[in-house]
């Protein structure tokens, strides 16, 4: 392993999308950054702008207005980027896998790294999906 | 000349001044995370932010002047390391600078927020030039008090505008800041280098609430690494500059080395402070408080140095 790889393993920067979520992952996201769990420890912290971001973490089905706006922040992106699928929505479809505006699961609209099921998933299950990621790249 | 390249490019300036403005930014951070209950990053957080940057891709907004966006970077950091050579030389007593020089400083301090504002006007993002001329109004609002501020130093120093002279006259009759314009004056300072290095309260020109960075919301890659090492730079001459200006410089003869690292972790420290303990305000508030508050402050300060006390 470089000096390089480790430099990016040591400072993931997060970017937070909502593809059409009910907002229960994306407080649930919020509450890793809080003083109980303290994502910073791991040197990542949120930026507002997707040109900073290493991750980018997806929550909530992609419907057909959302998918050519999670395409574009996709493409916006700077890459080597790592997308994080987060709660059962964008891993599958959830119960919403028969709805009329569903537009298929994340990994069909952009290639995903990491699957974080749950509904929502609890903090400590997305930190132990971020460690089992990094220690395979 | 070689003496000059190694000063500008070695000790008082580019690589000395990140070195320890990534110091500065890993003990600001971590300040923040103890106020917060937090754990807080790593020792060395800062070495990985930007070696990650630079090994990132660069993107080049399509609608956009590619040169401009390219370049002014680069001009922020020749800015921030020359600036940081011209207040250095004098601090650490290596050179006794020239008559004048204060004034080279005032013009090279603000080199890196105006090149931000060219950069990200160029990049022909909407919400960037949002967040440019958000900077333009800060900048209108933070000048005017931090000249006046160093016009107050000026005087209590004799009239003379040699940053080396007014480092040399605290040493000899006591810092500035034992006295009650020297108090006043270093409020003011204190807001205005809150201001020109950008942080909370006055960080409205980067808000990542409202505007999505802001002013950097198109910088990515290397451009990005370029603008955090200006930020490093920029975090350790300006409180070192008010070392220079209030506390007497600093000091390398046996227990004076503590002391003068004690001093620069001061202002850190109340930087820091100031950071944690308030939200962002809005920019008609910050014209307004720069404007009527800080330069009424500074006028004080004037008129109290001028009396002598």
């Amino acid at each position: 392993m470089g000096f390089k790889e480790k430099c990016f393993k040591k400072s993931l920067w997060l970017f937070h999308l909502s593809a059409g979520s009910c907002n229960n992952c994306d407080i649930e996201i919020l509450d890793c950054l809080t003083p109980k769990y303290d994502v910073e420890r791991f040197g990542m912290k949120l930026v507002g702008s997707v040109r900073h971001a290493d991750v980018l973490l997806v929550t909530g089905i992609v419907t057909h207005k959302t998918k050519p706006r999670v395409l574009e922040v996709y493409q916006q992106a700077t890459k080597p980027i790592v997308v994080v699928a987060i709660g059962a929505c964008p891993c599958t479809g959830g119960i919403f896998t028969s709805g009329y505006n569903f537009a298929g699961p994340l990994d069909k609209v952009i290639p995903v790294d990491l699957y974080i099921p749950g509904c929502p998933p609890k903090p400590e299950a997305m930190l132990a999906g971020i460690v089992k990621l990094l220690e395979k790249i | 000349m070689g003496i000059e390249i190694f000063y500008f490019l070695i000790f008082p300036g580019f690589l000395f001044s990140v070195i320890i403005g990534g110091l500065l930014s890993w003990v600001d951070r971590k300040i923040t995370a103890r106020v917060q209950f937090r754990q807080g990053p790593p020792f060395f957080q800062p070495l990985y932010d930007v070696v990650k940057l630079f090994s990132k891709e660069t993107i080049i907004p399509a609608n956009g002047s590619v040169l401009t966006f390219l370049i002014f970077p680069v001009i922020a950091l020749f800015g921030a390391s020359i600036s940081a050579v011209y207040i250095l030389l004098p601090l650490f007593g290596i050179q006794s600078g020239f008559t004048g020089d204060i004034i080279v400083i005032i013009y090279l301090l603000n080199i890196p927020s105006l090149s931000y504002i060219i950069a990200s006007l160029a990049s022909g993002n909407p919400l960037a030039s949002v967040g440019a001329s958000r900077e333009v109004k800060l900048i209108l609002s933070y000048e005017l008090p931090f000249i006046l501020v160093l016009i107050s130093i000026i005087t209590r120093a004799g009239m003379t505008i040699n940053f080396w002279e007014i480092i040399a006259f605290q040493q000899a009759n006591g810092a500035f800041i034992g006295s009650i314009s020297g108090v006043i004056a270093f409020i003011t300072i204190l807001m205005c280098i809150q201001a020109k290095l950008g942080l909370i309260p006055f960080d409205m020109a980067e808000g990542e609430g409202e505007i999505c960075d802001g002013i950097a919301i198109e910088f990515s890659g290397t451009i990005l690494a370029l603008i955090k090492i200006t930020k490093y730079i920029m975090l350790f001459i300006l409180p070192a500059f008010v070392v220079g200006l209030f506390f007497a410089g600093f000091n390398f003869s046996g227990i004076g080395i503590v002391w003068s690292i004690l001093k620069l972790f001061l202002i850190i420290l109340l930087i820091t402070l100031i950071r944690n303990t308030n939200p962002r305000v809005r920019i008609k508030q910050a014209m307004r408080f720069f404007w009527i508050w800080m330069n009424l402050f500074a006028i004080i300060s004037i008129v109290l140095a001028n009396f002598g006390l």
